[in-house]
C-alpha cells in the first residue's frame, strides 16, 4: 500500500532517526536531510577544539523507550554505561542515588524509606501516564475512534491502575510544584535539592514553579532496566539501524524552506537551491523553525502562527566542555564515584535562587550543575586528555546585555561553584569551551536553544504541544508532519515523539 | 438547655450564609463566634475614634447576587456601591488609568500602546468566555471524579456539557488559561509593561505565587468574575464597611429564628462513634446538635478543634499538607484629609477606585522573590482604596479611611514578628505610597498594621491566608479542601464544612456557605432553600 | 481630563454649528452625530441631492513595505494580487476558524502603499497577522480627515468647486487633486449605494475642505446637508450593506461559541476566493463550503407597515422559530420594511415561507401581528446613476 511513498525527514536527531526507521520498516522510502555534518542531534558526540570526542549535548539519558528498542531491535544501553547520581555537598557528605534508592552519611532511615515510597508512587503515576506518552495525544472535540480509545485508557489507568486513593493523590499533585511535594515527603534538604534539580534542569522553572511535578515525571524513567546512562553511542546505534532499514541520510543539507502548494506539502528546498520532491515531509526541527522559518506564515493562519510564535522555548542551560590536567582528587569521590553523574543542587532554596536570576535575564550567582567526567577508556582520539562535560543552569538565552563579555564571567561562576564542592578543581582546568543557549540555537538549528524544543508546562503539553492545531503530529499543511521534541510528549532522549509521529503517519496513509 | 438542629462554628460571612439558609429551611441553628464581634474577615471596626475600618476584606464583588436576593440582604441593610475604575502609577511620573467609560479607557490604553488598546478587546472577550464557564460552577457541588455514584456522574456530565459548549480551540485555550502564569498569558495579548502589570495584580492577591508562576492566570478570574449589578469585573464597597455584609447576613439569619452567641470559642467538636455529636466550648460548656458545621479553615478544623484520635489518619496528614500560606498584609490608615497624587490631574476620578504602584512584571515578580525567602517585599504590590470618598459612614466629613492591601508579607520573617519588624513592614508600605503622594505622610492620624500573624490571631485565618487555602490546581474544585471531601461533608458523620477552604474558595462570595447548606439540607431531607445560578443565556 | 469623553473630529466646528438637535454618539470615541436636523431630510439629501458626512472616526491603517501586498492578500478573503494602483476593493477578513472579524476597504495608493479602512479596532489583528511579513503598519485614524460626499448631485457639487477629472473616475477608483491649495485624495466609494465620493485630506485642511463644498449650499447652487449615522443606516440597508456589530457579532468580540459568522453565513461568498494564495481562515472555509449551509444572513422584506425591529421569524404563523431580524428600516423610497435577517436553513436551503411575529405599540398599547416575508437576492434598492461614468450632471 505504501511502498512507493517518498518521505523526507528534516533533521536526523534521535527522534528523526526513530521516526525514519519506523517508516522505512513500514515500507516507505525515507530520506533524512540533516543540516549538520552528522546525524544524532543532541545525542551526537561533540568533537572539541582539541579533537577530543565528548558526549553529545544530552550527555546522560535513560535511553530510548523500551517499546522502541523492541520494535527496532535495538540493544539497551550497556550496563557499564549506567550512571549513579551523586549530589555533592560542601562538607563532603555527598549523597548517592542508585537503583531507586538513596544513600549517604547523613541520610536518615525515614528519608531513605520515604525515597523508596516516593519512587514507587511516581513510578505508578508514570505507568498510568504511559498510555498517553506512547500514544498520539487525543483531540478533545471531533474525536476519532483512536482518540476515544486513548482517553478511555487514560481514564481506566487512572481509576483502576492507580486505584481510587492514588488517583485522587495524582489529581492533587499532578499540576503542582515539586517543592510542596518534596516538603511533604522528606526532611533532608539534600535529597529535596537533588530531586528538584531533576525536575527543573533543562527548563526555565524553579522548584516552586507549578508544573515541576509534571516535568519531573516526564524526565525520569522509572523502569527496572532503565537506569540513567551515558548516551555516548546512541546516535551511532540509531544511525546504523536506520541505514540498515534502508533510510537514506544526507548530511550538510540545510533546509531553506518547505514547499507548500495549495495547502499541500510537496517537498523541500535546500539552501543550496536543490529541490527534493516528496509525498510526505516530516520535520524533526522545532515548531518555530518548522512553521515560521521553513513553511512561512504566508501559508498558515494568523492566530496559529501567533501561537507558534508565543511558544516559550528560551533555553536556560549552557554546556561546558572541559579538558582537565588531571583527575580531581577528592577523598569523598574515590574510585568509581568520580565518574558518576555529579550534581550540585544542595537544597531547594539554592535551586530556587539559581532560578530567580533567569527570570530577569541574568545568569545564576550560584548555578546548579551536572558534571560527568569521562573514564579513561572512553577518551577520544587524543588519549592524553582528561575530559568532562557540564550542564550548567541557569544561563538564560535572553541574557541582559548579551552573552559576549559575559561568557567568561559565567564560566568563572561555574568553576568557583565546583571549587567549593571539589576543592582544587579550578587548578585542574586546562581548557574549556562554552555553549550558551544562543550557541546551541546556532549549532543545533533550534530556536531558543531549548533542550526540549519548548518548556514542558501543562499549557505546552499533551494536546497543546507544541500548539493546538498541530498537536497530533499533523500540521495545518497536508502531508507535513512533526516528529521532534516540540511534539508530544516532548524532550528527553525517549524517541517517543518520533515513535508516535510514525504511528500517526502510518495511520494517516 | 436548648437543643439545636445545627451548630455553625464561626460567624464569618460563609458561616452566616450557611446558617441563614439552614434557618430559612426551618432548622434551629446556633452560630458560635469566638470574637466579641461577628463577621470574621468581613468586619468594620472602630480602631481609631470616629473611624470605621474594613480592616480585613475591603471590597466586594464576588458575593453571589443569587444569595443577596434569596436572603433579602438589601432589606437587611446591605448596600454595595460600585467602585469607579482603578489606576496604576508609573515610576516615571505617568500613570495608567482604568475608567469605566469605555472610550476613556480605550484612549488611555492607547496612550501607552495603540496595539494594546485594540488587543484589550480580544482579551476582554476571551476572559469573559472563561468567566462565564467558571461562574456557572460557583453555586454547585463539585463531583468526585473517583466516584461512580449517579449523582457524581450526572454532575460530571453537566460540567462536560458546559465545557463542550466551547469550540475545540477554545477548549484548549481554556486549559491553557487554567495552567498558565498570568504573565505568560497576558504576553499573548499585550506589549506595554504598565498594562501587563496593571492586569497582573489581581492574579497574585492573596496567593503564594508570583506573576510568572503557572496557575496564576486562573487566580485572575477570582478577581475578575465578580460583578456589581451585572457589570462583570467591577468591584464595590459595602456601605459602612465590610462589616455591613456580616450585619445583613446576621439580620437575615436572625429573622429566620437563628441564634448567635459571641465570645464563645469552640474548644473541640465532640465525637462518638465517628459521629459528631456537638461542641465543647472553651468555657467547658457542651452543646449538642444533629449537625456540626465548621466555618474554620481546613487546617484549624482538623488539627485544632477535632481530636486527632477521632479522625481517619489520612485526614490528619492531608490537613497538615493543606497549603494555606499567608502572603498578604494589610495597612489601614486614618487620614486627616484626601491625599494628593502628583501624577494625577486635578479632580481625577481615578482615586475613586483601586490604586497600584507596581508598573512592571519584574517588580511584581521580585516582590514575590522576597517572600519566598520569608521577607516582606521591599517593593510590594499594594491594592489601595479610599472608600470614604463615597461612603460618608466610615470617617468624619473631609477625613478619610484608606485600606491598603499588601502583597507579599511572610507568615514569619526570620526570627518571627516583633513590633520593630511590624513597624518596618508598615513603613515600607507607607514610604511607597509617600513616593507618589507628597502630602500623604502628613495626613496620617493612625495606622493599623496587620501582618499574617495578626490576621491569624484575630480572625482565625490560618497563616493569615485570605482564601483559607491556596487557589492552586491541587486545591481547587474536587480537590478542595482534600480529594474525596469536596462535597462539604467531613470525614465524620453529621460533620460539615462551609468555609472558603471548600469549593469555590476564597473571596467574599458566600458560595461555600450556600453550597454546604444545600448538602446539609439534602441529608436532613429538608426543602432546599439555596438559590440556583441566575445563568446568563 | 477633557471635559467631554468625545474625541473631536477636525470637522467638529462645522458639525457642531449645523447640528440643531444635538444628538451625538460615540463612534470609535469620536463625537459623531446621529442626527443633525430630521432623519427624513437627511435621508432624502442622500437619495435626491447631496449629503456630507464626517468619516474621520472610521479606523484607518496605512500599510507599507516590501511585503505589504502579500500581507494584505494573506489577510483578506479576496484576491488582491490584481488590485491596481489607484483602485479600491471591498474586503472582509476572517480568523483561523473562518469567522468574520470585520469588513472594510483596501486602497492601493502605490506599489507598496495601501490604506485599509475598517469598522472596528483592528491593530491587534493586523499586528498578529504581520508575523513573518516585512511590513509597516501605522494606525492613521486620527491623522486623516475623511469626508463622504454622497448623493445624485455629488458629482456636480464637486465639479463646481473645481475638482476636475471626476467625469472619468469609475467606481472604486482613486484620484489625487489639489484644490485651492488643499491636497486631497478622492475615491469613488461609499456606503450609500448611490453616486458618491469619499474625500481624504490632512486634518489641518479639514475645515477649508468642508467650507469649499458646503459653500455650494450656502451660495444657493445646491442643496447639501450634513447627515448623521441614522440616515446612513437607512440607506445602507436599502443597498444591502452589512454592518459588523449590528448584523453579526465580530469574531474577536464574540463570547458565545455560536455567535460569530463566516462569510458564507453572511451571504458574502462572492468575496471568498479559493483560487488565490493562502489566507487566514481558508482551510476552515474550504471545509465549510463542503457542508450544507446551516444559516444565512438574508435580505428580507416584511409585508405591511409594522416595524419588525427585533422580531422573531417563523416558518409559518405560530410555527417553528427559524431566525431573528438583525437590522431593519422603513424605506421611504420603496415604502417597505426592509431587514437583514439571520435565518436557519434546513438541509442547506432557505425555508420557503418566512413569517415575522411583530410586536408593536400604538399609544402605549402593545399588540402583535404576523407578516409574511420575502427574500431578496439583490440589493433592495439600486439605481443605475450610482455607477454611471461620467455621472449625470446637474
Amino acid at each position: 500500500m505504501t511502498n512507493n511513498l517518498k518521505v523526507i525527514v528534516i533533521g536526523g536527531g534521535h527522534n528523526g532517526l526513530v521516526c525514519a526507521s519506523y517508516l522505512a520498516k513500514a515500507g516507505l522510502s525515507v530520506q533524512i536531510l540533516e543540516a549538520r555534518d552528522s546525524v544524532g542531534g543532541a545525542c551526537a558526540p561533540i568533537i572539541d577544539n582539541n579533537g577530543n570526542k565528548l558526549a553529545g549535548l544530552a550527555h546522560a539519558s535513560y535511553g530510548l523507550n523500551m517499546q522502541i528498542l523492541k520494535d527496532l531491535d535495538l540493544p539497551a544501553l550497556p550496563i557499564q554505561l549506567s550512571l549513579d547520581t551523586i549530589s555533592l555537598s560542601e562538607d563532603g557528605s555527598h549523597i548517592t542515588f542508585a537503583n531507586n534508592s538513596v544513600s549517604g552519611r547523613k541520610i536518615s532511615e525515614r528519608d531513605s524509606k520515604s525515597y523508596r515510597g516516593f519512587i514507587e508512587e511516581f513510578k505508578k503515576y508514570s505507568e498510568a501516564l504511559d498510555v498517553l506518552t506512547t500514544n498520539i495525544p487525543p483531540r478533545l472535540k471531533d474525536m476519532d475512534w483512536h482518540d476515544k480509545k486513548t482517553l478511555i485508557k487514560i481514564g481506566w489507568n487512572l481509576r483502576f491502575g492507580l486505584g481510587k486513593k492514588l488517583m485522587r493523590e495524582f489529581l492533587r499533585v499532578g499540576g503542582i510544584n515539586i517543592f510542596d511535594v518534596l516538603n511533604e515527603k522528606f526532611d533532608d534538604p539534600a535529597i529535596k535539592g537533588a530531586i528538584a534539580f531533576d525536575a527543573v534542569l533543562g527548563h526555565k522553572m524553579g522548584p516552586r514553579t507549578p508544573n515541576t511535578v509534571l516535568s519531573y515525571l516526564q524526565k525520569i524513567s522509572f523502569g527496572e532496566n532503565n537506569s540513567l546512562c551515558r548516551s555516548d553511542n546512541l546516535s551511532t546505534l540509531l544511525e546504523e539501524k536506520a541505514k540498515s532499514l534502508g533510510v537514506k541520510i544526507l548530511t550538510n543539507s540545510k533546509i531553506d524552506r518547505i514547499i507548500i502548494e495549495d495547502g499541500i506539502c510537496k517537498g523541500v528546498k535546500l539552501e543550496s537551491a536543490e529541490i527534493f520532491k516528496s509525498d510526505l515531509v516530516i520535520s524533526n526541527a522545532d515548531a518555530k523553525t518548522t512553521f515560521l522559518k521553513f513553511v512561512g506564515t504566508e501559508y498558515l493562519d494568523a492566530m496559529f502562527s501567533h501561537r507558534v510564535d508565543s511558544i516559550r522555548q528560551e533555553g536556560a542551560v549552557a554546556r561546558i566542555n572541559l579538558c582537565l590536567k588531571a583527575l580531581p582528587k577528592d577523598q569523598n569521590l574515590e574510585g568509581d564515584k568520580l565518574f558518576q553523574r555529579l550534581i550540585i543542587a544542595p537544597d531547594m532554596q539554592y535551586v530556587e535562587h539559581a532560578f530567580n536570576h533567569s527570570k530577569y535575564g541574568e545568569y545564576s550567582d550560584h548555578p546548579i550543575l551536572e558534571m560527568i567526567i569521562n573514564r579513561v577508556e572512553d577518551r577520544g582520539p587524543s588519549v592524553n586528555s582528561i575530559t568532562a562535560t557540564i550542564s550548567a543552569s541557569f544561563a538564560p538565552y535572553d541574557l541582559k546585555g548579551g552573552w559576549g563579555k559575559n561568557r567568561n564571567l559565567f564560566v568563572n561562576r561555574v568553576f568557583e561553584t565546583i571549587e567549593k564542592y571539589i576543592p582544587g578543581f579550578n587548578n585542574l582546568v586546562k581548557s574549556y569551551e562554552l555553549l550558551t543557549p544562543c550557541d546551541i540555537e546556532e549549532q543545533y538549528n533550534c530556536v531558543g536553544g531549548h533542550w526540549h524544543h519548548g518548556e514542558m508546562g501543562i499549557d505546552q503539553s499533551f494536546m497543546m504541544r507544541p500548539v493546538h492545531g498541530s498537536a497530533q503530529y499533523k500540521t495545518p499543511c497536508k502531508n507535513l508532519y512533526l516528529c521532534g521534541a516540540s511534539a508530544h510528549p516532548g524532550g528527553g532522549i525517549t524517541g517517543l515523539p518520533g515513535h508516535n509521529a510514525a504511528k500517526q503517519i502510518i495511520r494517516a496513509i | 438547655m436548648e437543643n439545636f438542629d445545627a451548630i455553625v462554628i464561626g460567624a464569618g460571612h460563609n458561616g452566616l450564609t450557611n446558617a441563614a439558609f439552614l434557618a430559612k429551611a426551618g432548622l434551629k441553628v446556633l452560630v458560635l463566634e469566638k470574637n466579641e464581634y461577628i463577621g470574621g474577615a468581613t468586619a468594620s471596626l472602630e480602631l481609631h475614634k470616629n473611624w470605621k475600618y474594613s480592616n480585613c476584606s475591603y471590597v466586594c464583588s464576588l458575593f453571589r447576587p443569587e444569595i443577596y436576593q434569596s436572603l433579602d440582604l438589601g432589606r437587611h441593610g446591605l448596600e454595595v456601591v460600585p467602585l469607579q475604575g482603578s489606576v496604576t502609577f508609573k515610576q516615571d511620573g505617568d500613570y495608567l488609568g482604568s475608567y469605566h467609560q469605555s472610550d476613556l479607557w480605550r484612549r488611555e490604553v492607547a496612550r501607552h500602546s495603540k496595539k494594546d488598546a485594540d488587543a484589550a478587546v480580544r482579551f476582554d472577550a476571551d476572559l469573559m468566555k472563561w468567566c462565564r464557564l467558571i461562574r456557572g460552577f460557583l453555586l454547585r457541588t463539585p463531583p468526585d471524579p473517583a466516584s461512580f455514584r449517579p449523582r457524581d456522574a450526572l454532575e460530571f456530565a453537566f460540567l462536560l456539557k458546559k465545557f463542550y459548549s466551547l469550540s475545540e480551540s477554545e477548549l484548549y485555550e481554556f486549559i491553557r488559561f487554567f495552567t498558565m502564569s498570568i504573565a505568560n498569558y497576558l504576553e499573548q495579548y499585550f506589549e506595554s509593561d504598565v498594562i501587563l502589570a496593571h492586569f497582573s495584580g489581581g492574579s497574585i492577591i492573596g496567593t503564594g505565587l508570583g506573576v510568572y508562576s503557572p496557575g496564576t492566570a486562573y487566580v485572575l478570574l477570582h478577581h475578575a468574575m465578580g460583578d456589581v449589578d451585572g457589570n462583570v469585573g467591577s468591584w464595590g464597597f459595602a456601605r459602612g464597611g465590610m462589616g455591613s455584609v456580616a450585619a445583613a447576613l446576621s439580620s437575615s439569619f436572625l429573622s429566620f429564628g437563628g441564634t448567635i452567641r459571641k465570645s464563645s470559642e469552640v474548644k473541640k467538636i465532640t465525637v462518638s462513634n465517628q459521629t459528631a455529636t456537638g461542641v465543647e466550648l472553651v468555657s467547658g460548656e457542651i452543646i449538642n446538635a444533629n449537625a456540626i458545621i465548621s466555618n474554620l479553615d481546613a487546617k484549624r478544623t482538623f488539627l485544632k478543634i477535632i481530636d486527632e484520635s477521632d479522625l481517619p489518619e489520612d485526614i490528619v496528614k492531608r490537613a497538615k499538607n493543606f497549603k494555606i500560606r499567608g502572603s498578604s498584609g494589610k495597612v489601614n490608615i486614618a487620614l486627616d484629609g484626601m491625599p494628593i497624587f502628583s501624577a494625577l490631574p486635578d479632580k481625577s476620578p481615578l482615586t475613586l477606585g483601586h490604586m497600584h504602584f507596581s508598573d512592571t512584571l519584574e517588580r511584581l515578580e521580585r516582590a514575590y522573590d522576597d517572600w519566598k525567602d520569608d521577607r516582606w517585599s521591599s517593593d510590594p504590590y499594594v491594592d489601595m482604596v479610599i472608600p470614604t470618598q463615597y461612603d460618608p459612614t466610615m470617617a468624619p466629613p473631609g477625613k478619610h479611611m484608606m485600606s491598603v492591601f499588601v502583597q507579599y508579607c511572610p507568615v514569619s520573617p526570620e526570627g518571627g514578628w516583633d513590633d520593630k519588624k511590624k513597624k518596618a513592614f508598615g513603613d515600607t508600605v507607607i514610604n511607597q505610597i509617600g513616593d507618589y503622594s507628597p502630602n500623604f505622610k502628613d495626613l496620617i492620624l493612625h495606622a493599623e498594621i496587620r501582618t499574617p500573624h495578626e490576621i491569624e490571631k484575630e480572625v482565625g485565618l490560618t497563616e493569615g491566608n485570605i482564601f483559607q487555602g491556596e487557589l492552586t490546581l491541587d486545591q481547587l474544585m474536587f480537590n478542595r479542601p482534600f480529594p474525596g471531601y469536596a462535597q462539604y461533608r467531613g470525614p465524620l458523620k453529621r460533620m460539615y464544612m462551609c468555609s472558603s477552604s471548600n469549593h469555590p474558595g476564597g473571596g467574599v462570595m458566600g458560595a461555600p456557605g450556600a453550597n454546604a447548606a444545600r448538602e446539609i439540607l439534602r441529608d436532613f431531607k429538608r426543602k432546599n432553600t439555596t438559590p440556583e445560578d441566575f445563568g446568563d443565556d | 481630563m477633557t471635559s467631554s469623553v468625545f474625541q473631536k473630529s477636525p470637522f467638529q466646528a462645522r458639525l457642531d454649528a449645523l447640528n440643531i438637535v444635538q444628538q451625538w454618539t460615540s463612534w470609535n470615541g469620536y463625537k459623531s452625530a446621529q442626527v443633525f436636523d430630521t432623519i427624513a431630510s437627511e435621508y432624502f439629501a442622500i437619495r435626491s441631492t447631496c449629503s456630507l458626512m464626517d468619516l474621520t472616526p472610521m479606523e484607518k491603517f496605512r500599510i507599507t513595505g516590501p511585503d505589504s501586498q502579500r500581507f494584505l492578500n494573506r489577510l483578506v478573503t479576496r484576491d488582491l494580487s490584481n488590485l491596481a494602483i489607484d483602485r479600491v476593493a471591498y474586503v472582509i477578513w476572517c480568523n483561523d476558524e473562518g469567522k468574520v472579524l470585520d469588513d472594510g476597504t483596501v486602497f492601493r495608493l502605490g506599489e507598496n502603499d495601501f490604506r485599509l479602512c475598517a469598522q472596528h479596532h483592528q491593530l491587534d489583528w493586523l499586528s498578529i497577522s504581520r508575523l513573518g511579513f516585512n511590513v509597516n503598519i501605522e494606525k492613521e485614524t486620527d491623522d486623516i480627515a475623511a469626508l463622504a460626499v454622497q448623493g445624485p448631485t455629488s458629482f456636480s457639487v464637486l465639479n463646481k468647486v473645481g475638482i476636475e477629472g471626476l467625469d472619468k473616475l469609475k467606481p472604486f477608483q482613486i484620484c489625487q487633486q489639489s484644490i485651492s491649495g488643499i491636497e486631497i485624495m478622492i475615491s469613488r466609494t461609499g456606503f450609500t449605494g448611490d453616486l458618491g465620493y469619499e474625500l481624504w485630506t490632512s486634518p489641518e485642511n479639514a475645515l477649508d475642505l468642508w467650507d469649499l463644498i458646503y459653500g455650494q449650499c450656502e451660495n444657493g447652487n445646491f442643496d447639501i446637508r450634513a447627515i448623521g449615522l441614522h440616515a446612513l443606516n437607512m440607506v445602507r440597508i436599502e443597498a444591502g450593506f452589512i454592518m459588523p456589530g449590528e448584523d453579526f457579532v465580530t469574531a474577536e468580540t464574540a463570547v458565545r461559541a455560536d455567535r460569530s459568522r463566516s462569510p458564507f453565513e453572511l451571504g458574502l461568498s462572492w468575496l471568498v476566493d479559493f483560487e488565490k494564495p493562502y489566507f487566514t481562515g481558508k482551510k476552515a472555509l474550504q471545509a465549510e463550503a463542503l457542508r450544507p449551509a446551516n444559516r444565512r444572513l438574508v435580505k428580507l422584506s416584511v409585508e405591511g407597515n409594522k416595524p419588525p425591529a427585533d422580531a422573531f421569524l417563523y416558518d409559518k404563523e405560530n410555527g417553528k422559530r427559524i431566525g431573528t431580524v438583525k437590522s431593519c428600516v422603513w424605506s421611504p423610497i420603496l415604502k417597505a420594511n426592509l431587514t437583514l435577517s439571520d435565518i436557519e436553513f434546513e438541509n442547506g436551503s432557505c425555508p420557503e415561507k418566512i413569517w415575522a411575529e411583530i410586536y408593536y405599540q400604538k399609544e402605549l398599547e402593545w399588540k402583535s401581528s404576523w407578516s409574511q416575508c420575502h427574500v431578496s437576492h439583490k440589493p433592495f434598492w439600486k439605481n443605475a446613476r450610482a455607477s454611471l461614468t461620467p455621472p449625470m450632471k446637474f
